[in-house]
């Protein structure tokens, strides 16, 4: 399909750290027992990475997989790719009570990177972003300001931002701001 | 004279002279100094006008404790009332006004009041309103609203950025002085994570300017190395000109960052409100000095000692070359030292005391100092600043022994800890004879969740007022902060220093002990409420026994200042008036923050762009380029209508709706809500949840179900789809969406939680378009693809996934409008394109969009409801005549219960009807159905309600719903519905159906 667009078309901003939107990316809620080998198999087969630990994502070769709560996960791939995700986890787990569904048209993602993103990040949300508390392999589900959002890290300590399509015009130009000239918190250095 | 010295100024740059404006006049000062001593460098003595006699005023502290030097600070997006000139950094080219003066602070004409003073005593407000009625109208309130306030309300938009800030830490110390460095310290060195804030630009608090020494070193050296130590450690965070506005349940410490208001011009936010968890909060918030209660004392010139001491040693400043020093402790002896050191005069020390002072006397007088024991002040005697005091007896009724000539009075009622921190969240008090003052009582802390204490207190903040005793105090705090947020505390010792004992202060509640009323009149306890001591005690005469009682009465420790100098002071006069122990009367609450903090940064981030979050579709863009007529529905902007060059929003929507009729319009159905459920138990779950059945849906096919909450009322409203055997996709309204995901989850984790049922919103995942009138299946059908969407192929109330072109897309035929309808979801990446796509096929058969109202108007031609229209929260199904909703086989679902309620099943509830106005025209909304006769409440009796009314295009005529008292039963009568001019329109009661009652356009 021709014209599939993100929500900003792949804007972006710099400041104290630069914010960019990064284009479409897969994703697939998946609900079900997250104890069971069934599961972690599927996952294994399906995105080659297991089932995370509470509050962590886990990545494989084939994308990543984070805890949402304690019977739902979310798996990121490409976006081309998640109707097939869903099949294969369909039918990896046939049989067993899960809804999986896909979920990457409803989201925007973020990429917020450079030496500030701790604080342009802390200044939004509710988490401690100390280097000591949170690390690559966390992630974290929770508020940016006044609209649901979760995000984690990669290796470079730029932030991977998730939020819901219909607010990604907000949660930019909020990140915009908090990441203004002249704005360091200096609280993580 | 109050004068910039030759010498001293410990924290001024003099290379750096800095310009800045006071009422309109030039002053220069230093880069170090406050706004007040810059003021008082250029002889500013008198900064304000009090708030009810409009007395001129000075400073009388120089600190965050100031009741009287506020300022209008700064212009146009900058400007700022009640801002306390003591904690104003000074920068170039700062501008302010003083306050509550009129039409100058020298001459001002509400001074009369002042001459009034018997006739605003304590409780005037409350007074006047005991007169009648109109003298509150026409003479109270006039003279009221003209004097009353402080600064003026800003007009211009604030022009600074502000923010938040989240930080997680072990420990919070709250307070820079030696105290809270030593603490910080003590902690840090447990491994805690520290982070200490400090309120003003400086640390070492007032060790810095009293002196004193500390592990063999003078005081200023040592605060000096632990600050470079404290800097040196990963786990300890410094902040100055941050304070610590208030402490909440649970280590939630809120601290104020004031970034940039000495460089308003640098970029960054201009506040930082930081919002803090901590696992244990240390406040080392020091203490602050008391005035003294005598006659006059509130005559500029008339200061308190540590703050007259403040500005020689810290700003190089004297208030006066004739300082008279009035006190009941051995600290203002310091002050005398001080300034004599500084070369100035101080002609007398009145001692309140009979037995003096010690060490400190001796050293006074050592520097040939006059000391007077047993002596006080009986009235201070001046106008725009102090000439003379009387000297008197403290022991007598205030006759006057002797008058001395002085420019300045420092004074010290002794010291009070700042409990505030404290006492925001629980924290209890004691009362500590010896110092006649309040402090924490270590027994009854600020406890959390688990009942332990999480605040602790450190040096003079703790009674410590000794620096020897502080410091060790605050190292013990710092250790067992740490401790208790679970490390080993450091086994280092405090540091050593020597006490230095000082001669028992005694408490003066008033100055002399027996002045009259004549003294008492002019005795003021409250600088910035202009409280005296003939205030409480009138107010204790007439029955204000509770200090909060007494406090709104007089308005004692209200305002900006909260009765930081006042409080103590007030509440002993009171109590003295009782005859009861002060412990017995005790505190006002002492609530945050602890002074006053900007708006803006309570607000953070939240203006302008981002404000409020708004949702936008896929599509959004799109209507905003046709420059749509836009209205909230929750959080989205949803097209009213499409207003064209010259069309008027009622045009607009006629044209929309003719077309739509008549040919074909699309609407951005987009916002609507999808959940998918799945499960083993889901069809059992949605059988549940809606009134009818919806196990029994067959994959393939949609229905239309209704949702009630518990208590019965209809909630909710849209189509099913049964995907396959186990899935359904439930479509909810668009405010609707979370709110019913919610409440589906609730059930599922509270009540059902053993059911097997998972769902998952997906509203955003999907454009849905909706495609209306004779001519959407031919526009679907010149798109192509594979899907069949004859009549027979997808028939009404039927679904398909297929290709519409090549768009993924899930075809539902249903219809909201009456006509032949498809909503087309596709995924929202594809959406715009598939908007596009459509415009483009439907282009020959003049395709438009249609917005809300068109979508309103039309349903209610078709006598469909609107949850929120016809629903309002007490609306049950049965009264919109629903039943047919309401599935009879099954043996429960939400609401059931609730409906068989007397009053629900009541035959004398009103339900639902059509209404056509006999003359045609459009009801006005909300209006009422009136009935004869008049209610209880001499209201007219109604007997029903319109619910939604419109003018139809379709119809060319006024058609509406209603909920009427037996509506149904009662078809053809005409009845009245009022209007908002005071008149009456009639209106026939009819079959809510007014267009195509058999259905056949949407089945073709």
């Amino acid at each position: 399909m021709s014209n599939v667009v993100s929500a900003l078309n792949g804007v972006s901003r710099s400041g104290i750290a630069v914010v960019e939107e990064t284009g479409l990316r897969g994703m697939v809620t998946v609900r079900g027992d997250l104890a069971s080998k069934a599961m972690g198999k599927a996952l294994k087969d399906v995105i080659g990475a297991g089932v995370p630990e509470v509050r962590q994502i886990s990545s494989g070769d084939k994308g990543a997989v984070a805890w949402m709560s304690p019977d739902e996960l979310l798996v990121i791939c490409d976006h081309g790719a998640a109707d097939e995700v869903v099949a294969a986890l369909n039918a990896a787990l046939a049989g067993a009570h899960v809804l999986v569904v896909n979920v990457s048209d409803a989201r925007a993602v973020f990429k917020v990177s450079g030496q500030s993103a701790r604080d342009v990040i802390a200044k939004v949300a509710p988490v401690d972003l100390a280097p000591e508390a949170f690390e690559v392999g966390m992630m974290r589900r929770t508020r940016f300001a006044q609209v649901p959002a979760a995000f984690w890290m990669n290796a470079n300590e730029s932030f991977e931002v998730i939020c819901f399509r219909s607010v990604a015009q907000y949660v930019f130009d909020l990140l915009a701001v908090a990441s203004a000239e002249g704005s360091e918190v200096g609280f993580f250095n | 004279m109050s004068t910039r010295l030759a010498t001293g100024g410990r924290l001024l740059n003099k290379g750096k002279q800095l310009r800045f404006s006071f009422n309109g006049k030039q002053f220069t000062g230093f880069e170090g100094d406050t706004l007040a001593s810059a003021l008082l460098a250029n002889d500013q003595l008198m900064m304000g006008r009090s708030f009810k006699y409009h007395r001129p005023r000075g400073p009388v502290a120089s600190g965050a404790e100031e009741p009287n030097a506020l300022v209008n600070l700064g212009k146009g997006g900058q400007f700022e009332p009640n801002q306390r000139a003591t904690t104003t950094e000074l920068f170039n080219g700062l501008t302010c006004e003083s306050q509550n003066h009129w039409p100058s602070l020298e001459f001002d004409v509400g001074a009369v009041n002042n001459y009034m003073t018997r006739f605003f005593p304590a409780g005037f407000y409350y007074k006047t309103f005991m007169f009648p009625r109109a003298a509150w109208k026409h003479v109270f309130e006039p003279i009221v609203r003209q004097s009353a306030g402080l600064g003026k309300v800003p007009k211009d938009r604030d022009a600074d950025s502000y923010e938040h800030f989240y930080a997680f830490v072990d420990v919070v110390i709250v307070g820079g002085g030696v105290a809270g460095l030593q603490a910080a310290k003590a902690a840090g060195l447990s491994g805690a994570k520290v982070l200490l804030m400090e309120q003003t630009a400086h640390w070492g608090g007032r060790s810095m300017v009293d002196g004193g020494e500390v592990d063999g070193q003078p005081v200023s050296d040592y605060v000096d190395a632990l600050v470079a130590e404290l800097e040196a450690m990963e786990n300890v965070t410094l902040r100055n000109r941050m304070m610590g506005a208030g402490v909440y349940d649970h280590g939630y410490v809120l601290g104020y960052e004031r970034t940039r208001d000495h460089t308003p011009n640098a970029k960054g936010p201009r506040h930082r409100l930081w919002r803090i968890r901590a696992k244990q909060i240390v406040t080392a918030t020091g203490a602050i000095e008391r005035p003294l209660s005598f006659a006059g004392n509130d005559i500029p010139g008339v200061m308190l000692a540590s703050a007259i001491r403040d500005y020689v040693v810290d700003y190089g400043v004297s208030i006066g070359d004739r300082t008279v020093v009035v006190t009941n402790n051995d600290d203002a002896y310091r002050t005398a030292i001080a300034i004599k050191q500084a070369g100035l005069e101080v002609p007398v020390i009145l001692d309140a005391r009979a037995g003096g002072g010690g060490a400190l006397a001796d050293a006074a007088r050592a520097l040939g100092i006059r000391v007077e024991n047993g002596k006080g002040i009986a009235k201070v005697k001046g106008g725009k600043r102090v000439t003379s005091v009387a000297i008197c007896a403290q022991a007598g009724e205030g006759a006057v022994l002797e008058e001395i000539k002085c420019d300045a009075v420092a004074m010290s009622g002794g010291w009070s800890p700042v409990v505030h921190l404290w006492s925001h969240c629980g924290g209890k008090l004691t009362w500590d004879d010896a110092q006649a003052h309040f402090r924490p009582d270590p027994s009854r802390p600020p406890t959390s969740h688990d009942g332990e204490a999480f605040v602790l207190v450190a040096g003079s903040a703790n009674g410590y007022l000794d620096l020897a005793q502080g410091v060790k105090d605050a190292h013990e705090a710092g250790k067992a902060a740490a401790k208790a947020a679970g490390f080993t505390a450091t086994r280092k010792a405090a540091p050593k220093a020597a006490e230095s004992p000082e001669a028992a202060m005694e408490p003066v509640w008033l100055m002399p002990q027996g002045a009259g009323p004549e003294l008492r009149i002019k005795t003021w306890l409250d600088y910035q409420n202009d409280v005296k001591v003939s205030d409480v005690r009138l107010a204790a005469q007439e029955g204000y026994e509770s200090v909060e009682h007494t406090k709104r009465y007089t308005t004692l420790g209200m305002a900006s200042d909260q009765g930081k100098l006042s409080n103590i002071n007030g509440l002993a006069t009171l109590a003295g008036q009782l005859n009861a122990p002060i412990p017995a009367v005790g505190t006002t609450t002492f609530r945050p923050p602890y002074t006053p903090i900007s708006m803006g940064s309570i607000a953070g981030e939240a203006r302008g762009e981002v404000f409020q979050p708004l949702r936008r579709t896929p599509i959004h863009e799109w209507h905003e380029e046709q420059k749509a007529f836009f209205e909230p529905v929750g959080h989205w902007r949803r097209p009213y209508c499409y207003p064209r060059k010259g069309e008027s929003h009622a045009e607009a929507v006629k044209r929309e709706i003719l077309q739509t009729r008549n040919s074909v319009g699309m609407l951005d159905a987009s916002t609507l809500g999808k959940i998918i459920v799945k499960g083993p138990d889901a069809g059992k779950f949605l059988d549940m949840l809606y009134t009818n059945m919806m196990s029994n849906l067959k994959p393939g096919r949609c229905r239309y179900g209704l949702m009630c909450n518990e208590n019965g009322f209809l909630m909710d409203d849209g189509v099913v789809a049964r995907i396959d055997e186990n899935t359904f996709l439930c479509h909810t309204t668009t405010g609707g969406a979370e709110h019913i995901h919610g409440w589906m989850e609730d059930w599922l984790q509270c009540e059902w939680w053993d059911w097997q049922v998972f769902t998952a919103n997906v509203t955003e995942q999907y454009a849905q378009i909706a495609i209306v009138g004779p001519n959407a299946r031919k526009v679907l059908e010149k798109l192509g693809g594979d899907m069949d969407i004859s009549k027979e192929g997808l028939t009404f109330m039927g679904w398909k996934d297929g290709k519409i072109g090549d768009f993924d897309a899930r075809a539902y035929r249903i219809s909201f409008s009456g006509e032949l309808s498809y909503e087309i979801a596709v995924p929202a990446s594809q959406g715009r394109a598939f908007w596009d796509a459509i415009l483009e096929a439907g282009e020959e058969f003049g395709i438009m969009p249609y917005g809300t109202e068109a979508l309103h108007v039309m349903r209610a031609e078709k006598g469909f409801i609107m949850i929120g229209d016809e629903t309002d929260g007490t609306v049950i199904p049965q009264d919109l005549n629903m039943q047919w909703a309401i599935s009879k086989k099954k043996e429960d679902f939400l609401g059931k219960r609730a409906q068989t309620r007397p009053h629900m099943a009541s035959p004398e509830r009103w339900k639902l009807v059509g209404l056509e106005t006999v003359d045609g025209s459009v009801i006005p909304d909300g209006a009422y159905a009136i009935a004869s006769g008049e209610n209880a409440n001499g209201q007219r009796n109604t007997q029903g309600r319109v619910t939604s009314t419109y003018y139809s295009p379709t119809l060319d005529r006024g058609i509406a719903m209603g909920l009427v008292y037996h509506g149904p039963d009662r078809m053809g009568e005409v009845i009245e519905f009022n209007k908002v001019d005071g008149g009456t329109v009639e209106a026939k009661i009819v079959d809510p159906v007014f267009y195509d009652k058999d259905g056949e356009k949407q089945n073709v």
